[in-house]
């Protein structure tokens, strides 16, 4: 028994360096840049930490920041259940080319999904001049802002519920509709109960990737200081001012938004075993 | 493929679940209005130059320059991914310590984190001054403001990819054939090589055609520890804002479709690799 035991797994020294290895990487690579920007926040003392953070410029971009994503995450979400309800409850034609649409948005760079909304939008087409003609600014304004983390944060939901609801197949809705329970009662009392920890992990990606993305953002927004920054935008500006504690006393809430999100994950996976999160 | 495209989206098996037409057709519908018509705007864009045009704005030695740099550095990266992932992914599945599940946890960091954070906070480790900048200063690396920064800023973003491809095969894995392996006086590292390896390679691979895919587009957590010097450390992202910035909008559309058609591409043989794991975990 024990002889089996040895011939499957290796050598001590060599389990002890590849755990040496595997935990060098993850320390170099993860965990020193989150400890660098508690400490680059906090290197001016707490004052300056605080000041940075309620100050107007910031504050506005804290509420500028939960606004979209009270827009976009609702939005997503609804978008993630009915699409997965199609996806995983029916059988139909061009179904696997649907799911790769629906991951078109992982696969777009950021800077193009925002570069998308200025060419619809912007002053060069009939849309544009309409647009203008009536005083609507969409793009270097929220609508844009909007228009652009909705676009970029699309998929999270559907891809989370998608295998899940898969997985889990048609039999319990089946029965409860022969049983005499209309749609809306068949998904709020048999599905949902059973999707709710990936769905609820969905709309946690969902949200830190609404507020913390930068890249579509960036490009649709016209940097207007107060107007149209974001959490990330402002944290840009304040760090190309070389104004470094501001902007990684701002940047540390959303640090702390992803080790939030994190440990609910982890929560969610050590509760609810059944449950596992998928990536990609 | 014929069927589909003769009668796309037509149910193929009758279910008594209520509900398929709205949810297939307001999906469709939200899918058209937020991803597709615009996707289509920039291709009709691109179509508007001619292809001269469209042709000397690719290959300008700029722009060239850039997509070799993002292409070779996210190669590069996603190298480096496969390979320090994998013994990640390995370590988790296979070996006990203390506080796994933190580590555990701590892989999906990049994802999480915001990209103009992590590339803030990048920047300040690898300047010269930064906390691990100042011991590779004195040997005469410079990593902030150079191409090794770009690598270090992909490998960041890219890590997760591999390490949870490869997760589930490992833990799938049938210890059993190993056993089989090792009695017929196959050594570990036979074992490894002809065994597990061959069992690991569809989603090893999925893994780094991720990661290649997205660093390929990455920007934020790139451009500041990049130092943006053209020729030498700028991403095509960047140069997409650039002309953007100069009101070059057909230029910036230009370079964003040849990025688009790369992508596709990407997704395309990540969907099929994944199909093939899949085959190969069931089979």
């Amino acid at each position: 028994m024990m002889a089996t035991r040895n011939l499957i797994t290796e050598p001590v020294w060599m389990r002890v360096s590849l755990t040496a290895v595997a935990l060098t990487f993850l320390g170099v690579l993860v965990v020193l840049p989150v400890a660098a920007i508690f400490a680059e926040a906090l290197s001016k003392g707490f004052g300056v930490y605080v000041a940075s953070i309620i100050e107007p410029d910031a504050w506005a971009a804290i509420k500028l920041t939960l606004l979209v994503a009270v827009i976009a995450v609702p939005l997503n979400l609804v978008f993630g259940l009915v699409a997965s309800w199609a996806i995983a409850k029916f059988e139909f034609r061009g179904k696997s080319f649907l799911i790769t649409l629906i991951d078109l948005p992982f696969a777009v760079s950021p800077v193009i999904s925002g570069l998308i909304y200025i060419l619809l939008f912007g002053a060069h087409n009939f849309l544009g001049n309409w647009l203008i003609e009536n005083d609507i600014q969409v793009v270097f304004a929220v609508p844009g802002i909007v228009l652009a983390t909705i676009f970029v944060t699309f998929p999270f939901v559907a891809r989370e519920l998608i295998p899940l609801m898969q997985e889990q197949g048609t039999e319990e809705e089946e029965a409860a509709i022969l049983l005499g329970a209309n749609g809306f009662q068949t998904f709020w009392r048999v599905t949902l109960p059973n999707i709710k920890w990936a769905l609820l992990y969905g709309v946690l990606l969902c949200n830190a990737r609404a507020m913390g993305e930068f890249g579509a953002v960036s490009v649709v927004s016209g940097h207007i200081r107060g107007l149209t920054n974001t959490i990330p935008l402002h944290v840009e500006i304040l760090y190309n001012e070389y104004n470094f504690a501001a902007a990684f006393s701002v940047a540390s809430i959303l640090t702390v938004l992803a080790l939030v999100t994190l440990v609910l994950k982890t929560i969610i996976e050590l509760r609810f075993s059944g449950f596992k999160t998928r990536r990609g | 493929m014929a069927l589909a495209l003769q009668k796309p989206f037509a149910r193929t098996r009758y279910s008594v679940i209520p509900g398929f037409g709205i949810t297939l057709g307001l999906t469709l519908f939200y899918l058209s209005l937020i991803v597709l018509i615009p996707l289509a705007g920039l291709v009709f864009k691109t179509a508007e130059m001619s292809l001269p045009e469209l042709w000397r704005t690719i290959s300008d030695n700029r722009v060239l320059h850039a997509f070799k740099i993002s292409f070779g550095l996210s190669f590069a990266a996603a190298v480096i991914n496969a390979v320090l992932g994998l013994v990640v992914a390995w370590v988790l599945v296979r070996y006990r310590f203390p506080f796994k599940k933190l580590v555990d946890a701590l892989v999906d960091l990049p994802f999480a984190m915001p990209t103009a954070v992590s590339g803030i906070a990048l920047a300040a480790l690898y300047a010269p001054n930064g906390w691990i900048g100042q011991y590779l200063a004195p040997m005469g690396i410079k990593v902030a403001f150079t191409q090794l920064g770009i690598l270090v800023a992909l490998v960041f973003i890219g890590l997760p990819f591999v390490v949870r491809t490869t997760e589930p095969v490992l833990a799938d894995l049938d210890r059993e054939v190993e056993e089989a392996a090792a009695s017929l006086g196959a050594s570990r590292w036979q074992t490894f090589r002809r065994v597990i390896f061959p069992h690991l390679m569809p989603s090893l691979l999925t893994g780094f055609a991720m990661a290649f895919a997205r660093a390929v587009g990455e920007y934020g957590s790139v451009i500041f520890i990049a130092g943006n010097m053209p020729y030498v450390s700028e991403i095509v992202p960047l140069v997409i804002i650039i002309k953007l910035e100069q009101y070059d909008y057909s230029g910036a559309t230009a370079v964003a479709l040849v990025m688009l058609i790369a992508s596709f591409i990407m997704l395309f043989v990540i969907n099929w690799l994944q199909k093939w794991s899949r085959s190969r975990r069931e089979g």
